[in-house]
């Protein structure tokens, strides 16, 4: 017996980071003591054109579960919301899905 | 909050009216260049405070995020100095008087970020009750003045959310 002969690792390794920066990122925020209920969810109405009822959904979430995924998308929009996020103060980061 | 409210009012799209009594005004006017000598000084301290206005982005990737801080983190600090030079100019005008959106929104983040420095150097947390703080606490004052600024967000963001 013997086993199948695997092409060149270093082949496959490049092809595992192509598909990997495809894969959409997630933009997470975290629960946090000080900023207000209602505030949160109007940084998510306000940065995401969320409805009401879905930015209060997220914030409670946030507040509830300790984190809630508020967008989700290539790279470069992950940063900008992320960036915007943290100029109104909320703890948020990214990361790949 | 009752008459709380009166110190913001929508006049109609896009136009506020600010009215703080002018104690509440001068208390802006004395904690707002603290903030502006912590962001100017405290860049590269590890004081939580600035952590905390400046987090990381990447959590699981410490070397994408040290790319990330190296692009943004200027942008971000002008930011929040843009917002400060708002806030600081309106409050030197005898009567803070009318504001757009945008210059509210200004107020409303550069007052969050006061409430964030303020509460992570009281390590506030979740389930803290302002009941508890007796008025011989040495931190009562900052105390007092935390739940203050927590009042004046909430009202602002309830006039902004008229207009989304």
């Amino acid at each position: 017996m013997s086993t199948p002969q695997v092409a060149d690792p270093d082949v496959g390794l490049d092809e595992d980071e192509v598909v990997d920066e495809d894969r959409p990122w997630v933009v997470l925020v975290w629960n946090d003591p000080i900023n207000l209920m209602s505030y949160v969810s109007f940084v998510f109405r306000k940065l995401f054109g969320y409805s009401q009822a879905k930015a209060d959904a997220l914030m409670l979430d946030v507040h509830e579960k300790g984190r809630a995924a508020v967008s989700h998308g290539p790279r470069e929009k992950a940063e900008l919301d992320v960036f915007r996020l943290h100029e109104h103060g909320l703890w948020a980061t990214m990361e790949q899905q | 909050m009752g008459l709380f409210t009166r110190r913001v009012k929508r006049l109609g799209v896009d136009r506020y009216r600010i009215s703080l009594p002018e104690h509440e005004a001068e208390l802006l006017r004395s904690l707002l260049p603290q903030l502006r000598g912590l962001l100017t000084t405290g860049l590269g301290d590890n004081d939580p405070s600035l952590t905390r206005l400046f987090p990381t982005a990447y959590a699981n990737d410490p070397e994408r995020d040290a790319g990330y801080q190296a692009l943004v983190r200027d942008e971000l600090l002008e930011k929040r100095f843009a917002s400060l030079d708002v806030i600081e100019g309106l409050l030197a005008e005898a009567d803070g008087g009318e504001v757009s959106g945008e210059e509210l929104s200004a107020w409303m983040r550069a007052i969050n970020d006061l409430r964030l420095v303020l509460g992570t150097r009281l390590d506030v947390g979740e389930d803290d009750d302002p009941s508890d703080i007796t008025p011989d606490d040495p931190d009562a004052q900052a105390w007092a003045i935390y739940h203050y600024l927590a009042m004046l967000v909430s009202v602002i963001v309830d006039a902004l959310a008229e207009d989304l």
